[in-house]
């Protein structure tokens, strides 16, 4: 659909501008604030593909708490908050650029290999696809023992949490 | 579908609204205040005091309780599914889920025996 492909590249180009800025500015809490708008958009982008469940899920884990956790990462270490323009740069540009361009490459092989001439059948169904009433029927009946084992990961990294505060 | 992104076109004039509000406000802010620029009023405010420079290496607890909030985040997002679908997913589903926080439950337990939520 035509509005659809207009406000997906409108998502697109802002995410990227946004994801340079990640690593372009010079702030790292400014980082940090560029990061969301990178993740929302990813979050627009779902509601975008009808996946309403995993839209908000995206705002509430990434946007919500790992941007949080990122935050305070940022404030646990040492360097003031300088402008500074050598401080977070170094040499390593050109090599990091080649390496972010191979990623691109692999990726986009690999997506236009798997999906390349795969449609979305957009519709009712689609979106009902995407609905938490959906998400959770699959996951209480077919998917119940990766369900479980998804508490046993939060317990171990519950753990290792705790056992990190305890050396300080 | 179309019903769907309606929905959704609200959210987005929404945030658009929002947007050109705060544009607005500090554009006319802008416009008709003064502009008599001094050192002064370009320091952080701290509460009436000079601000003491740099920032201070924050606590390590901190980011203990982050990770934390983000673990029983995820937890919470396990619950939605599950919540909106409970009659259908009957007894079965809420053993399901019992097991689920149970386990999580334990951790919280291991954290609180360790004393990682006290604050010393």
């Amino acid at each position: 659909m035509w509005g659809q492909q207009v406000v997906f590249w409108l998502l697109a180009i802002a995410m990227g501008a946004a994801a340079i800025g990640v690593v372009r500015s010079r702030d790292v809490v400014h980082s940090v604030l560029f990061l969301v708008v990178v993740l929302a958009g990813a979050a627009a982008q779902y509601i975008l593909l009808a996946a309403e469940f995993v839209a908000w899920v995206q705002v509430l884990i990434y946007i919500g708490a790992v941007v949080v956790l990122f935050l305070f990462g940022v404030m646990l270490t040492r360097s003031p908050m300088g402008h500074d323009s050598n401080r977070l740069d170094n040499d390593q540009r050109w090599a990091a650029g080649v390496v972010a361009l191979l990623i691109f490459g692999v990726l986009t092989a690999l997506l236009v290999d798997a999906f390349g001439g795969q449609q979305i059948n957009f519709g009712p169904e689609l979106v009902a696809q995407g609905s938490p009433q959906a998400i959770g029927s699959d996951l209480f009946r077919t998917f119940i023992v990766p369900f479980e084992v998804v508490s046993m990961l939060l317990l171990a990294a519950l753990v290792g949490a705790v056992v990190m505060a305890r050396k300080d | 579908m179309t019903e769907f992104y309606r929905e959704y076109l609200a959210v987005a004039v929404l945030i658009g609204a929002a947007l050109a509000l705060v544009g607005l406000m500090l554009g006319v802010g802008k416009l008709i205040r003064p502009v008599r620029p001094q050192a002064d009023k370009y320091i952080t405010y701290e509460a009436g005091s000079d601000p003491v420079g740099g920032w201070g290496q924050s606590n390590v607890r901190y980011y203990v309780y982050a990770l934390l909030f983000v673990i029983f985040d995820v937890e919470a997002v396990f619950i939605f599914p599950w919540a909106v679908g409970l009659e259908p997913l009957g007894i079965f589903g809420l053993v399901e889920m019992v097991v689920f926080i149970l386990i999580l439950v334990l951790g919280l337990v291991y954290a609180w025996r360790k004393g990682v939520l006290r604050w010393a």
